[in-house]
């Protein structure tokens, strides 16, 4: 944004100062902004305006909300599913940084003269697998029926969250890896060599030095896995279907919006239950946000390499 | 995973010069088995009989094993030429609209001054941080009433707009890094805006690609969309496809490994013949 002021000049022939906005900006900008707007904002918007109202169409005002506070019609599945959804970002926050960062960081080793690109290459391949895909491999290996694993790890209350978590980790731990790889590559030798001549040890080099250049990057991955997270859907349905079994164990947010709103069984479907659940996850993920940039963005350094 | 990591620690521990060269050949090596093992169980097992695949899942299939009945049940009972059709006419055409619009409007907002810039970045900004999902009630209703329902084009314009705020902001980044100097070279020389900008286009080519690489992914293998927007024979994509068709034969091991290995291959290869391009192109946004 800071270029732009330089560029005014560009916009030539216009010598007036009040008319900014030439026939070509509005070319350049138009179907861009149009299909935003009509297919992504739009709806966003009306969403949040249909959560107040009810599906007959009269405004309510915060009602459909109460049906997610303790005593309402929801609130046991909301709670459950917004509490499932935590542990599910938990898994990928605590098992999906540390190992991503540890290969990257072993990719990035000087001694590691070959074979860079393959591991890569290979480590990174599930995550281009559709969740589909990796959901029903693993479902597969893990049958009891196949006996390659003889507990039924899908199919306990106890162990189907903590599995399903683990598998969506396996496929993604290559974006944190490559985005670690992505900073560990632009880290200056000098600065490494500086320190080691210094007399730091390999480990105090990583953590005085490394870690700190890798601190943003990790909160950027952080806040990205957590919107994805409370975005997911596509495995938990895949994989338990829309009641997210054993005894909705692994109900998360997705799953719950997507039965609040089509229904399932013997729960209706409903326009402005659907519309409060997707206001609810926004209102999530926004606290999600703010607690990235207030919390986290405000207070890690940014160190100019 | 877990496993993997403390033997490392154990052994770059006891070593002086911490990791050895052979410590962190094995390690990714482990690694690598550990993404790969469980893909390649399942290409492999879809090959056999149902009979070896219960006996011996972690052998090749041979000359007894060999079978190809998961497959013929596949090419009977679904439709997966049209699937494939499918996907591939609503991610290429969501792609290409989204590199065309995305380029044009990033490289307007990178270039020109105007009443509204900050305020458009910003507009478009949001987007790349709320998920699309979460208006999907309205664009049900707003399909049903374009009439737009089971039809490819409207699962192009959801992901036409999905993708434009994150391709917007990753190639404004680009624009505003090729030389002033040759854009207005060019101006000198006569051209228009409009060629102004197909003259810069190939300049920022490695963000054109990593813009490919971040719509195209999340646009082939999305379940969501499909299933709400697209669930009739005639518009079901790859993924929705897989997922109904595993469903209905879960029980039929053999259709079930070859349907995902017919899913995973082709993306797969894809992958590997791009995976340079994919990979920078991640680098690339990355750092962005």
């Amino acid at each position: 944004m800071t270029t732009t002021s330089t560029k005014t000049d560009v916009v030539r022939g216009t010598s007036t100062r009040r008319w900014r906005f030439p026939g070509y900006v509005a070319v350049f900008l138009g179907p861009a902004l149009i299909i935003y707007t009509m297919f992504m904002v739009y709806p966003l918007l009306d969403s949040l305006r249909l959560s107040l109202f009810s599906d007959e169409g009269a405004f309510v005002g915060l009602a459909n909300f109460r049906e997610l506070l303790p005593g309402g019609s929801l609130s046991s599945s909301f709670w459950n599913a917004l509490g499932n959804n935590f542990v599910f970002f938990a898994f990928h926050f605590l098992v999906q940084n540390p190992v991503g960062l540890f290969l990257a960081v072993l990719l990035t080793q000087h001694l590691l003269k070959r074979g860079r690109g393959t591991y890569r290459t290979l480590i990174f391949s599930p995550t281009v697998l559709s969740v589909v895909i990796v959901g029903f491999i693993w479902q597969l290996i893990l049958s009891p029926l196949w006996g390659v694993v003889s507990t039924p790890l899908l199919g306990l209350t106890s162990t189907a969250l903590p599995t399903l978590s683990l598998m969506s980790v396996w496929q993604f731990v290559g974006i944190p890896m490559m985005f670690f790889y992505a900073v560990l590559v632009g880290i200056p030798q000098d600065l490494i060599e500086a320190a080691r001549v210094d007399g730091a040890s390999g480990w105090t080099i990583f953590w005085r030095i490394i870690f700190p250049l890798l601190l943003p990057m990790l909160g950027i991955i952080s806040i990205i896995t957590y919107i994805a997270n409370l975005n997911a859907f596509d495995l938990i349905y895949s994989v338990q279907g829309a009641l997210a079994g054993p005894e909705f164990s692994t109900d998360i947010m997705g799953t719950l919006f997507y039965r609040s709103f089509f229904g399932f069984q013997l729960q209706a479907g409903s326009t402005a239950m659907g519309a409060t659940v997707a206001t609810a996850m926004f209102i999530v993920i926004l606290l999600g946000v703010l607690v990235y940039l207030f919390g986290w963005a405000k207070r890690v350094e940014t160190y100019e390499l | 995973m877990t496993t993997t990591s403390t033997a490392v620690d154990r052994r770059s521990g006891r070593g002086k010069r911490g990791l050895t060269k052979a410590t962190i050949h094995g390690v990714l090596f482990l690694y690598t088995l550990v993404a790969l093992v469980p893909i390649a169980l399942i290409v492999m097992n879809s090959f056999k009989t149902r009979r070896a695949i219960f006996d011996s899942p972690f052998t090749f299939p041979n000359s007894e094993t060999f079978s190809l009945k998961g497959y013929e049940t596949v090419w009977e009972r679904a439709n997966f030429v049209r699937y494939f059709a499918n996907s591939i006419t609503v991610t290429v055409v969501a792609v290409a609209l989204v590199i065309l619009l995305g380029a044009a409007a990033a490289y307007a907002l990178a270039e020109y001054r105007f009443t509204g810039n900050t305020f458009l970045t910003l507009f478009l900004a949001i987007g790349v941080m709320i998920p699309i999902r979460l208006g999907t009630v309205s664009i049900l209703k707003l399909m049903v009433s374009l009439h737009l329902v089971n039809t490819l084009v409207a699962l192009i314009l959801v992901y036409t707009a999905m993708g434009i705020p994150l391709a917007v902001f990753i190639l404004a980044q680009f624009f505003r890094q090729v030389p002033k100097d040759l854009k207005d070279a060019a101006r000198i020389d006569g051209a228009g805006e409009y060629r102004v900008f197909f003259l810069s286009l190939p300049l920022v080519r490695p963000g054109l690609a990593a813009v490919a690489v971040f719509t195209m992914l999340p646009v082939w293998n999305d379940l969501w969309f499909p299933l709400i927007l697209a669930p009739g024979e005639s518009t079901k994509t790859v993924t929705l496809g897989v997922q109904v068709f595993l469903g209905q034969f879960v029980s039929d091991w053999q259709s079930v490994l070859a349907a995902l290995t017919l899913a995973a291959i082709p993306i797969l290869l894809l992958y590997v013949v791009f995976s340079k391009q994919m990979l920078s192109g991640i680098t690339e946004g990355a750092i962005k």
